[in-house]
């Protein structure tokens, strides 16, 4: 089991005038086995500091230790072995001309396995798909499935740390019920580290222990999420947050 | 009048195995308010969202006893008649920014070029009412929004830019297709209080489509719940928490929930005879 810890990350886009610091000073550590949050607005930052650790934006500075490891900005294989990502939109995630088959046996085979006919079926079991989806093209899935798909690749590898990136905002409810249902039982299996983004705060007190709320590229409060649920954030912005979207959960009871 | 009267309408495509139909005669009428209309994806909803436009491509059709606008038959409206009608009468914005603005242009460009094409502007009059109306959509920084393309800016800013191009030919009735489905709380908020100011100040009549049974809640006046193409259950906004329908229920309860903390999310489960039900009237 491996625990991430992220220290004063900054990451930025574009130069001179056009330039965005997308990420300012970010810190947080998350140990082994636990699931971390992070929320906030959208252009907060949060996406972006998973896709810096992922290794998807060249441009960051500070310290990404990986169970005091320190990550370069150039990745080996054995980094991909460890961490792995979901994206948020399953619709743009898989290759449209990629068979189930061949998205999770390229992935298995990019990461020196031998014995990838068992493993493509093993995963698919893992996720829920069964075998008679092996075969199918992205087109032939439903958006639930897709992402299942997308966690079966992701799971490929055997990671200990997965990253979400609002895993279910693409999906309906109901399938959204389906995948975070999936996503707790692989992590109790298969013991994984989560780092997970998401504008939900309901699904984010949902899946994680603590949560980090990001505003403008910094992290404006870390707090556990028995305290959110009390609705005692130190933070004026927190409470703010929560209020808006209690706003909504409140019509329900 | 109503805005909207929409009779016994169907959507369908033509498969190798036989008909589909996506929505399977389906009643409402729309008035100066703001109709929800919630459901799975796959349950029809977007698919009425564009055939009222009619903007269903072949192969596939629409039958219909009448779609009528302000009393205005649009059923069997040419494609031209049809082209003075969407965008100037009936404007719609789609669920997915990313897909709905045009990549090689500049933000500025398209909303200046969507201006120009609705009133007799110049460049800088046009350039000028841009911004300010990127300012309504409350965007903080317009004067680079408006150098930046769209994949320079972020979901939500984006949605808010087609709102804001959208709301130019002062349209009576918006469609929205899962606005907010890409944008997180806060910002949510923002834009639908921006379409629900547009909406009353205006007095326009909005259909807004989404899976977001909360949202709707507490947004709308009226929804109406789809259900493989049929409309399962119409109920005020305000009573949507206590409908009678199993499928309406088991999309509440499927929700997580801060306040009430579980262990497990309860998946729905579907009963096959919900599909044979009967429509429900959804007309005023």
């Amino acid at each position: 089991m491996k625990s991430l810890s992220v220290r004063n990350l900054n990451v930025w886009f574009g130069e001179d005038r056009n330039r965005v610091d997308a990420v300012r000073a970010a810190s947080f550590d998350v140990p082994s086995g636990g699931s971390f949050g992070l929320v906030g607005e959208s252009g907060s930052g949060k996406s972006t500091i998973l896709r810096a650790i992922t290794g998807l934006v060249p441009t960051w500075s500070g310290e990404i230790e990986i169970d005091g490891a320190h990550v370069a900005h150039k990745r080996g294989r054995e980094f991909y072995k460890l961490v792995q990502m979901v994206f948020q939109d399953p619709y743009a995630s898989l290759h449209p001309r990629h068979s189930v088959d061949h998205v999770l046996s390229e992935t298995l085979h990019l990461h020196g396995f031998q014995d990838i006919d068992t493993r493509v079926n093993n995963l698919l079991d893992d996720v829920g798909l069964g075998r008679s989806f092996r075969f199918r093209y992205p087109h032939q899935l439903s958006g639930g499935q897709r992402q299942r798909v997308a966690i079966a690749r992701a799971l490929a590898p055997e990671p200990e740390i997965l990253l979400l990136d609002e895993p279910t905002s693409a999906l309906d409810v109901s399938v959204q019920a389906e995948i975070l249902n999936l996503l707790s039982d692989l992590r109790a299996e298969h013991k994984l580290t989560f780092v997970m983004v998401s504008h939900d705060l309901s699904v984010v007190g949902h899946m994680c222990d603590s949560v980090a709320v990001m505003r403008d590229g910094e992290i404006v409060e870390i707090l556990s999420v028995e305290k959110m649920r009390r609705m005692e954030p130190d933070s004026a912005y927190t409470k703010h947050l929560l209020d808006v979207s209690l706003n909504y959960a409140s019509a329900q009871a | 009048m109503n805005l909207l009267d929409v009779e016994d309408l169907w959507v369908k495509f033509p498969t190798n195995t036989g008909v589909f139909d996506a929505v399977r005669g389906i009643s409402f009428s729309l008035g100066r308010e703001r109709l929800g209309i919630v459901g799975e994806s796959g349950s029809g909803k977007s698919m009425t969202g564009r055939a009222i436009l009619k903007l269903i491509r072949p192969p596939g059709w629409i039958e219909a006893k009448r779609i009528d606008l302000q009393g205005q038959p649009l059923l069997n409206a040419s494609e031209k008649e049809m082209r003075s009608v969407r965008g100037s009468r009936i404007s719609m914005v789609m669920q997915d920014p990313k897909f709905s603005l045009n990549p090689v242009m500049t933000v500025g460009d398209q909303i200046i070029e969507a201006y120009r094409l609705h009133e007799k502007a110049t460049h800088r009059t046009a350039r000028t009412r841009a911004i300010e109306m990127l300012e309504a959509v409350s965007i903080r920084d317009p004067e680079r929004v408006m150098r930046a393309y769209p994949h320079e800016v972020s979901g939500g800013m984006g949605q808010r830019i087609m709102i804001a191009m959208m709301m130019i030919p002062n349209p009576e009735i918006l469609i929205a297709d899962e606005p907010t489905s890409a944008l997180d709380v806060s910002v949510q908020g923002q834009v639908l209080n921006i379409m629900d100011r547009l909406v009353q100040d205006r007095g326009m009549g909005l259909i807004f489509i989404s899976h977001d049974l909360n949202l709707v809640a507490e947004f709308c006046d009226r929804v109406l719940i789809m259900y493989a193409g049929r409309i399962v259950e119409v109920c005020d906004a305000d009573k949507l928490h206590d409908a009678s329908h199993p499928y309406t229920q088991g999309l509440l309860n499927s929700l997580p929930r801060l306040d009430a903390p579980k262990t497990r999310l309860e998946a729905l489960v579907r009963d096959p005879e919900w599909r044979q039900q009967p429509s429900v009237s959804g007309l005023l």
